[in-house]
């Protein structure tokens, strides 16, 4: 795999398209062959281009955008987590929540009980900058997430028990 | 009268005939200088309500650049990963719709927030700005 520099300027452009797409909708599903669409590439170049291009797969790219948007609203408003998790692209509460924690590493409700105490603070930063700054760093996958901190849970046990 | 300060900040463009079209004739700013020197051309526009400010219009590549700096700017340009830029209006929902009217290629819709309205748009070439609506 070449550089970030090798990828062609035009079609990086049109890749950005397809990011903007999710970023103003990340609720909606958006399986490749629709971003390819987008990007006015085939499926599977589009998939490999976009990992080059912004470093990470496109679906993980829009997991940390759903969360993104979640977390903003549970500090911004009085939504029930329930909803928050529908409006925000979730089939199921269990879903969300397990994703959310795995994620970000705390549960829905203490982001919105810390992000409440932290809100005053934030008015005079765009938000753009500011949804950008609590985006979660979503690196590795959050299957291989969740199978390191069972690591961790269970090394903590063997310590215990010895 | 101001005679300190910024005078000129500018944002990296693919094409500066494209970007002059655009900043002009879509987003409504008009042009300070456009001044050429060999294959060298200094171009900045401004906008009509803030004459002592500058916005630069540049293109990668020599004197300041050598080719391979020159293409990883455009595409750190093209991935829209060069610094969010704020462009202020009075109404936010007005000036979208005449933006988008122009073929403007907008991110995000308007939306009320924070007291105010923002809505999102990109140049060209990738340049990401939010249109944020001057609080009163």
């Amino acid at each position: 795999m070449g550089t970030d520099a090798s990828q062609d300027p035009e079609l990086l452009r049109r890749l950005l398209r397809a990011k903007d797409r999710m970023d103003a909708a990340s609720q909606e599903d958006w399986p490749v062959h629709r971003l390819a669409r987008v990007s006015g590439v085939s499926a599977a170049h589009f998939a490999r281009s976009f990992k080059q291009a912004f470093g990470v797969p496109p679906h993980r790219y829009l997991l940390t955008r759903r969360i993104e948007r979640a977390s903003a609203l549970l500090r911004d408003t009085d939504l029930p987590v329930t909803a928050i998790a529908f409006q925000t692209g979730w089939g199921s509460l269990g879903t969300f929540g397990r994703v959310f924690r795995d994620v970000t590493g705390h549960t829905p409700g203490t982001v919105r009980s810390r992000g409440r105490a932290a809100a005053r603070e934030l008015g005079r930063v765009p938000v753009c900058a500011l949804n950008a700054a609590h985006r979660p760093d979503l690196t590795i996958a959050v299957s291989e997430k969740r199978r390191r901190a069972a690591g961790r849970i269970k090394a903590s046990r063997e310590k215990e028990a010895s | 009268m101001m005679s300190q300060g910024v005078q000129v900040a500018g944002v990296y463009v693919r094409d500066q005939d494209e970007a002059l079209k655009f900043y002009v004739d879509k987003v409504g700013f008009r042009v300070h200088t456009d001044v050429r020197n060999g294959d060298y051309r200094w171009l900045t526009v401004q906008h009509p309500d803030q004459p002592s400010f500058q916005l630069g219009l540049f293109v990668p590549g020599p004197p300041a650049h050598d080719a391979a700096t020159a293409q990883t700017l455009r595409a750190v340009v093209a991935k829209g990963a060069m610094p969010p830029l704020v462009l202020m209006v009075d109404d936010c929902r007005a000036a979208y719709e005449q933006m988008h009217g122009r073929g403007v290629e907008f991110t995000q819709e308007p939306v009320d927030r924070y007291g105010t309205v923002d809505a999102g748009f990109r140049d060209p070439s990738g340049n990401g700005w939010k249109l944020i609506q001057a609080r009163r």
